[in-house]
């Protein structure tokens, strides 16, 4: 477990920014208590401080996972988000698509989102922007990339991509072994 | 039955005379005999004809004859009884035995030993335990618990022209390892004079050339490439020489456990720069491109413009569209 180094946050952060903006700075400051972020094991884990300073006594093999697991860096030093990040990056949200509950299952299963399946999309969402998925009732599935701007997607045949998936609640049951 | 006290006697002499044949031998030519290898030479010359008609009996009978000789000059020695067990003592040996292996050579001196036998140092005998007089008791002179041992000492003091701030006992462990290490350099140059390879210098092994592997030469590469005055900054790179920017850096992170606003405020910082996509600029790199274009400005020619001066550097580049 180490704090990440300016490189590393950095690259986190772009990729954060691209779903939350400046929301980032709310993650941060928090005002009701110190939070950080700590690699461990090539994941980033969001903490609150005393409950890292607690981890501080477990030995490096021994620790699993601490706080809120955000995503982990790939052997090429790219950050790839993972679902458990969902919790943070839907209240601070800039770009949000809307799902019919009848293509909530197939979103859950992992596959793109179609036009048929779109049920409201923010506005000016330009194209290729992270978004995250919710379900008509506003509750979070997921969050992924959008393929087509909101003006390109009024004009859009049904089966036509709107937004690709990226991580889904539904991990956590096909993923579990993975997710830490 | 009456026997003849005369017969008899004779009878006695001829068998007492018959156990003495048995122990003497006559040869022509005396046998050489050397107890101490427990060898006789016989330099008798053979009867032929006897040996043709009747070798094994006259080769035995040699053999008898020759050892008789031998056990006749054993117990001529001094002789002693423990425990039923005769034993002689044998003389050293006088016969010259050939050696087995070659003659060692005699050692090449080390470079010291030559320059004491030239200056006329002799090396004084010293005893291996010294009096120590704070704990009161004979100790070695030197390695483990040794007597008088400085590096030991919970005190030192600080010379007056010293630094104060200088740790004096991490001084005394570092001159202490780099005298050591240059013993070490010597012993390794003293082996390579006496092997006849080449000496080594310093920072590399006592290799020769065509046996180093192939990491090794790629490390004896690199350290030859810095070795300009510039730190290989306008080295050349070969052709398939892989991109090495980053030998022999050591990772460093920060502390787990920092005061918890430097950590913060550290984040928001890379935030803001992040935000304001402004161009950074690297004070240490531009300064450096100045002193490269040689356009470090004396002070007295204020009036030119630091043309192209400081080229910026981009905080990192865009990612486009995003997987996670």
């Amino acid at each position: 477990m180490r704090p990440l180094t300016e490189e590393e946050t950095k690259i986190m952060f772009e990729k954060l920014a691209k779903y939350i903006g400046e929301g980032i700075k709310d993650l941060i400051d928090r005002p009701d208590g110190a939070y950080c972020f700590r690699l461990h094991k090539e994941r980033v884990y969001y903490v609150a401080e005393d409950i890292m300073l607690k981890a501080t006594n477990v030995c490096r093999e021994n620790l699993i996972c601490l706080g809120v697991c955000f995503g982990k860096f790939t052997k090429t030093r790219k950050f790839r988000l993972h679902v458990t990040a969902l919790d943070y990056l839907a209240p601070y949200a800039k770009f949000k698509v809307w799902v019919k509950p009848s293509a909530e299952q197939t979103f859950l299963y992992g596959n793109h989102i179609m036009k048929a399946g779109l049920g409201r999309i923010t506005d000016n969402t330009p194209k290729y922007q992270g978004v995250v998925v919710y379900s008509m009732a506003d509750v979070p599935l997921g969050f992924g990339v959008a393929a087509k701007s909101t003006s390109e997607c009024r004009k859009a045949d049904p089966m036509t991509i709107i937004a690709f998936h990226q991580a889904d609640v539904g991990e956590y049951l096909r993923n579990e072994n993975n997710l830490t | 039955m009456v026997v003849r006290a005369e017969d008899l006697l004779q009878k006695i002499q001829k068998e007492q005379e018959d156990k003495l044949q048995s122990i003497q031998v006559s040869k022509n030519i005396e046998v050489d005999v050397d107890c101490g290898n427990l060898l006789a030479c016989d330099t008798n010359s053979m009867d032929t004809q006897r040996l043709r008609s009747e070798k094994e009996v006259y080769l035995k009978t040699l053999a008898r004859e020759g050892a008789q000789l031998l056990f006749n000059e054993i117990w001529k020695l001094p002789i002693e009884r423990i425990q039923e067990a005769v034993i002689a003592k044998l003389p050293p040996p006088t016969t010259v035995l050939p050696r087995e292996k070659p003659v060692p050579k005699p050692k090449q001196p080390t470079k010291w030993e030559e320059y004491a036998k030239l200056k006329g140092i002799r090396k004084l005998k010293k005893g291996r335990m010294v009096w120590d007089d704070e704990s009161k008791s004979w100790k070695p002179r030197w390695g483990y618990k040794r007597a008088n041992d400085d590096t030991k000492e919970w005190v030192l003091e600080v010379p007056r022209n010293a630094d104060p701030n200088e740790d004096q006992f991490e001084k005394k462990m570092k001159e202490k390892k780099e005298r050591i290490a240059k013993n070490d350099l010597q012993r390794l140059r003293n082996i390579a004079r006496r092997t006849g390879k080449k000496v080594p210098g310093v920072g590399q092994t006592a290799v020769a050339q065509e046996n180093k592997s192939k990491t090794e030469l790629e490390s004896a590469f690199h350290v030859a490439k810095q070795a300009t005055a510039s730190l290989g900054r306008f080295q050349e790179t070969l052709r398939e020489e892989k991109n090495v920017k980053k030998r022999g850096q050591k990772r460093k992170f920060e502390a787990v456990t920092q005061k918890s606003n430097t950590e913060k405020e550290r984040q928001l910082n890379i935030l803001n720069q992040m935000y304001k996509k402004q161009p950074q600029l690297n004070i240490t790199k531009a300064v450096n491109k100045e002193v490269q274009d040689g356009e470090v400005r004396k002070p007295k020619a204020g009036k030119r413009k630091p043309a192209k001066s400081t080229k910026a550097v981009k905080g990192g580049k865009r990612p486009k569209r995003g997987k996670r």
